[in-house]
């Protein structure tokens, strides 16, 4: 990577925003899920670690908007917004989803990566928010990192190639 | 969190103590099969942010092999036994005198011996805990995953996600001499399972 662009990092249950020259990275995401959305006009990029699809589960007393797909990105977009991006130019991407063990007969959370990925995309519907590509599922991990000038998102995985989308 | 802020120092040795003798019967197993002396480190119990316990495992993007059991029982958790690369050959060429053929990625054999080995070690920690505790907590077959720690890890912390953004870590450490195989396992109780390894224990759970 090119050494003068600052790097925002993105934390599990985390989310952050970011605008030109800055690329936004979150690492190891497994069955969790970088959502990112994007503003080619102002170049403006934001990206959630997605942990759980639903806030409905939640039992802690106070909510972390970043962590539920539901309330993130929701959460994200307002963040763009308040940046100054243009909400019908605004663009998702998304990694990650994967099932890291596959057991037989495996519950409701071992599924939890191909739900997490159900819940972004219902949460981008709601919001009329077009989702143009995505590199979900598979049972490895990823690490993703979105150039806010370009909205091109590099991911890097331990056995595949790396790869843009 | 609020059910472990106020933990008070006698309950984390409490859980301290559950893991060291799980961890102690794992590493006696351990040794019986490599047959030679495995020195075990004092376990940790922390309560630690996602990241941080990704941390200890060398960052979300280091590269580990993890086997990964569900608890279940009437103390559901998730175990992880944790090796670096290098650990997971050293341990494959003692145990099962199989020579790593090279490259950074292990055959069907390999991978298989390594989860059985898991299997024995986990089984070993599980059992002797569910003695202690006179609980009945049994393993779910293995997983074995070689990918970035945090993609692995993430995945015993779904429990804790629904409630918070920290998680109670046993954690304890193997070593072989110079460090040859250094394992962790990671015992990460659900948060419902804490009342009740307490209450087995006769350790009053609500009047800190």
């Amino acid at each position: 990577m090119i050494e003068e662009q600052s790097i925002i990092k993105v934390g599990m249950a985390d989310l952050n925003v970011g605008s030109q020259d800055s690329l936004i990275r979150t690492t190891g995401l497994g069955s969790c899920v970088g959502l990112t959305l994007f503003d080619p006009g102002k170049k403006l990029a934001g990206m959630a670690h997605v942990m759980l699809p639903s806030s409905e589960i939640a039992r802690e007393g106070q909510l972390n908007i970043a962590k539920f797909a539901d309330t993130a990105v929701p959460e994200l977009l307002a963040r763009l917004l308040g940046l100054g991006a243009v909400r019908s130019r605004i663009v998702a991407k998304m990694a990650g989803g994967s099932q890291m063990f596959a057991f037989a007969g495996g519950s409701d959370t071992m599924r939890i990566g191909p739900r997490n990925v159900e819940s972004c995309k219902l949460a981008l519907d709601n919001l009329h928010i077009p989702l143009i590509a995505e590199d979900t599922g598979g049972n490895y991990g990823r690490t993703i990192e979105i150039s806010c000038n370009t909205g091109v998102i590099f991911i890097r995985s331990v056995q595949k190639d790396p790869k843009e989308i | 969190m609020e059910l472990f802020k106020n933990f008070k120092d006698f309950k984390m040795d409490v859980l301290k103590e559950v893991g060291n003798i799980g961890a102690g019967n794992a590493a006696t197993a351990l040794s019986q099969l490599l047959n030679k002396p495995i020195d075990m480190a004092v376990p940790k119990v922390q309560l630690l942010s996602f990241e941080e316990i990704t941390d200890k495992v060398g960052g979300a993007e280091e590269l580990v092999y993890a086997v990964f059991l569900r608890v279940e029982g009437e103390a559901p958790g998730n175990l992880f036994f944790i090796l670096s690369p290098e650990a997971a050959s050293n341990l494959l060429s003692r145990i099962a005198g199989i020579e790593i053929s090279g490259g950074d990625e292990l055959s069907e054999m390999e991978l298989s011996a390594l989860s059985e080995i898991g299997n024995i070690l986990a089984g070993s920690y599980l059992s002797s805990l569910a003695d202690f505790t006179s609980l009945s907590m049994y393993p779910t077959v293995p997983a074995l995953a070689m990918d970035m720690a945090g993609a692995i890890l993430g995945y015993g912390l779904l429990q804790f996600g629904q409630m918070g953004d920290d998680a109670l870590l046993i954690d304890t450490t193997f070593l072989e001499g110079q460090n040859e195989i250094e394992g962790q396992f990671f015992l990460i109780p659900d948060p419902e399972s804490f009342p009740k390894i307490f209450k087995a224990l006769g350790v009053p759970f609500d009047n800190d």
